[in-house]
């Protein structure tokens, strides 16, 4: 658990849009292990998808880095030539999208799509049949019934739960030692959602590789990861073992987001935290969470807490803890 | 549903909008005022030689009696005789369409490749010095109609730099091979008169030039839409994340779906460039089916107009048959839906 396979370091990420410019990411920590089980969990926007599509390198056009680094076994990601990040892709660093039927082309069969991730894959020379077998090898590691008749078809012929499954084993071809899952099954229904996410505990557990899960649904990640952290506004507000971290929260903004979870034994609406996510425009000065927080103090208008360790692995951003 | 089945179909309903197409036109063609046979026989011409011609045109009969009688005839490929040409209007066609077409192909085969290209890297390069260029073009190439290029072309290199001709089909002094096809350049292949084909060639040039120009411009531009909006798709970001390399991402996984909107147009363009040929046609003097269309239509020829008209329908909808069938193959959710309905 020593090892780390990725640690990404005061990261920074901006997007130049027509209104001015988007300061998403403002100086993001996080480390993942080699063959740690890692959760990201925070609101719609905060920025956990900017995170991990910095790791991959496929920020869309209009991203700055400005700062920061993302160091893989060491090193950087953000100053590696075209050809050593593709490799990554191709060999080590994979990710499951969000939504399966956007990530699917939708003019290519599954089999063509699959295919052609498995042949950039390796730097052997495979031949059409070689390809057409793992195709279906990992089509059945994600337990998907009648993978040759999959492989000839288009991906609108198929439910969401088996775009889905497709979308995982496209990401298992390559993810040797890290898949990150952004999201997965979200669009889908929660008995799906369920198989979906066992299937791929079940996987990272078979493989051996590290897994990043993305989630805003709290109750995903609590039962497949180590540790977990806790995202706002472009900050890693806190991170700490997933069990301390259910029973124990500490920010502010992690107690108020379990509060908005509802539960089955209890009456009425949950709680929601006030207020919005900050404009990324014109981001709050401090601490971003200040304007909704109600232990502010002088102190978090005016200097950015950084994660400070409350010890056993439990790090918090925040200056009642300091 | 097979690709056969799916063409039947479509053809089997064609035959309505064409049967449509022809009542339309032939109505029109009877009401418009003015008197067919005598506009043919001239102002001196004496009226019992006028009624005679009415009699033999069937234009004392009531309107659907005409039409049915002409239905009956074009049906057995008999369009009536032109009362300009006095040929039958069958003959004028296969002289006369041919022609057209083979500089609408032509006008395609530039236009095709061009447009993919322009916008394709427009699209990819979007907003650059190169884009902002296109943008000007296409919208100047869409604005401006086919007559300025044209004359333009003829100042150009009519007058200016004598480089290529500028009128008709061939230069003088070299012999027209064998009608076969009426489509000069494949009949000047045919008879193996390699002189032939090239100094044709050299003569569509600037007429299919000056056809393409809206058409490159209308194209590229829809392509340069299409790529745009399917970059920022999951789909392309995926495809990358698994270390596909990025100049395969963007020839086959972003270029294949953007060509959709591109290909239905495209029909429309080629189609409408048949019909609208004439300008060009009258221009460079090309013996072409527009400019047939046009001098029926101004002498009220009216076995003449009806037929351009319909032969351009017909041409309208089996290409748009053509190409329904050719986005067939690129989306697979058109062909899922025909299936579904």
């Amino acid at each position: 658990m020593n090892e780390q396979l990725i640690e990404i370091h005061d990261l920074y990420v901006n997007y130049k849009i027509y209104e001015g410019i988007l300061k998403v990411l403002n100086g993001v920590e996080f480390r993942v292990g080699v063959k740690e089980k890692v959760g990201l969990i925070g609101e719609s926007g905060c920025g956990k998808t900017t995170t991990m599509r910095s790791v991959m390198r496929i920020l869309a056009d209009n991203a700055i880095v400005p700062k920061g680094s993302i160091l893989y076994k060491g090193r950087d990601i953000l100053k590696m030539s075209e050809e050593e990040i593709q490799r990554i892709r191709r060999e080590s660093i994979s990710m499951i999208f969000q939504d399966p039927t956007a990530a699917l082309n939708p003019v290519f069969t599954v089999g063509d799509q699959l295919m052609d991730v498995i042949k950039y894959s390796t730097k052997e020379n495979l031949t059409k049949e070689e390809m057409k077998e793992r195709a279906i090898k990992v089509l059945k590691e994600v337990a998907l019934p009648d993978p040759e008749r999959i492989l000839k078809n288009y991906p609108i012929m198929l439910s969401g739960g088996m775009r889905q499954r497709i979308c995982i084993a496209m990401a298992l071809v390559s993810a040797n030692e890290l898949l990150i899952a952004d999201e997965p099954g979200t669009n889908l229904d929660v008995t799906i959602q369920d198989q979906i996410l066992r299937l791929i505990g079940r996987l990272v557990e078979e493989r051996g590789t590290s897994i990043i899960l993305i989630s805003h649904a709290l109750g995903t990640v609590k039962g497949l990861v180590d540790r977990v952290y806790v995202m706002y506004a472009g900050n890693m507000v806190e991170v700490a073992p997933t069990k301390e971290l259910f029973s124990e929260p500490i920010h502010p903004y992690t107690i108020g987001l379990f509060k908005t979870v509802p539960k089955l034994t209890g009456g009425g609406i949950p709680e929601a935290i006030k207020g919005r996510i900050p404009d990324y425009i014109n981001p709050p000065q401090g601490c971003r969470f200040f304007p909704r927080c109600e232990h502010a103090m002088p102190i978090c208008k005016k200097e950015k807490p950084s994660l400070k360790s409350v010890g056993g692995g439990h790090e918090v951003a925040c200056f009642l803890y300091e | 549903m097979k690709i056969t089945a799916y063409i039947a179909k479509r053809l089997f309903y064609s035959i309505f909008v064409l049967l449509g197409l022809s009542m339309f036109i032939f109505t029109l063609s009877r009401v418009v005022p003015g008197d067919p046979a005598r506009l043919a026989l001239g102002p001196l011409a004496p009226q019992w030689a006028v009624d005679q011609l009415r009699e033999k045109l069937h234009l004392n009969d009531p309107l659907p009696v005409q039409y049915v009688i002409w239905l009956m005839n074009a049906l057995r490929g008999d369009l009536g005789e032109s009362i300009v040409s006095k040929r039958p209007v069958s003959q004028d066609v296969l002289t006369f369409f041919p022609a057209s077409f083979e500089l609408v192909m032509f006008s395609t085969i530039i236009s095709v490749p061009l447009a993919i290209l322009i916008g394709a890297l427009a699209g990819r390069r979007a907003n650059s010095i190169f884009d902002n260029i296109v943008r000007v073009f296409s919208y100047v190439g869409i604005a401006v109609p086919t007559f300025v290029w044209a004359v333009l072309a003829l100042f150009l290199f009519g007058y200016l730099w004598k480089v290529l001709p500028i009128m008709g089909q061939l230069s003088v002094g070299i012999r027209r091979p064998p009608v076969r096809t009426g489509m000069m350049s494949i009949d000047a292949l045919l008879a193996g008169r390699w002189d032939a084909f090239v100094d044709h060639l050299k003569h569509m040039i600037l007429p299919a030039l000056c056809m393409s120009v809206g058409r490159i411009a209308q194209e590229a531009r829809l392509l340069r839409a299409g790529i745009i909006e399917n970059l920022k798709k999951d789909y392309i970001v995926a495809a990358i994340s698994y270390g596909i390399p990025e100049r395969r991402v963007m020839m086959t996984y972003l270029l294949k779906p953007s060509l959709i909107p591109m290909v239905s147009i495209m029909a429309l363009d080629l189609a409408s460039s048949m019909g609208g040929s004439f300008i060009i046609e009258t221009i460079f003097n090309w013996p072409g089916f527009g400019r047939y269309g046009m001098w029926a239509m101004l002498n009220k020829d009216l076995n003449a107009v009806v037929a351009s008209v319909m032969i351009v329908g017909i041409f309208f909808a089996l290409f748009n048959i053509l190409v329904d069938v050719i986005i067939a193959y690129l989306d697979p959710r058109i062909r899922v839906m025909e299936r579904a309905s």
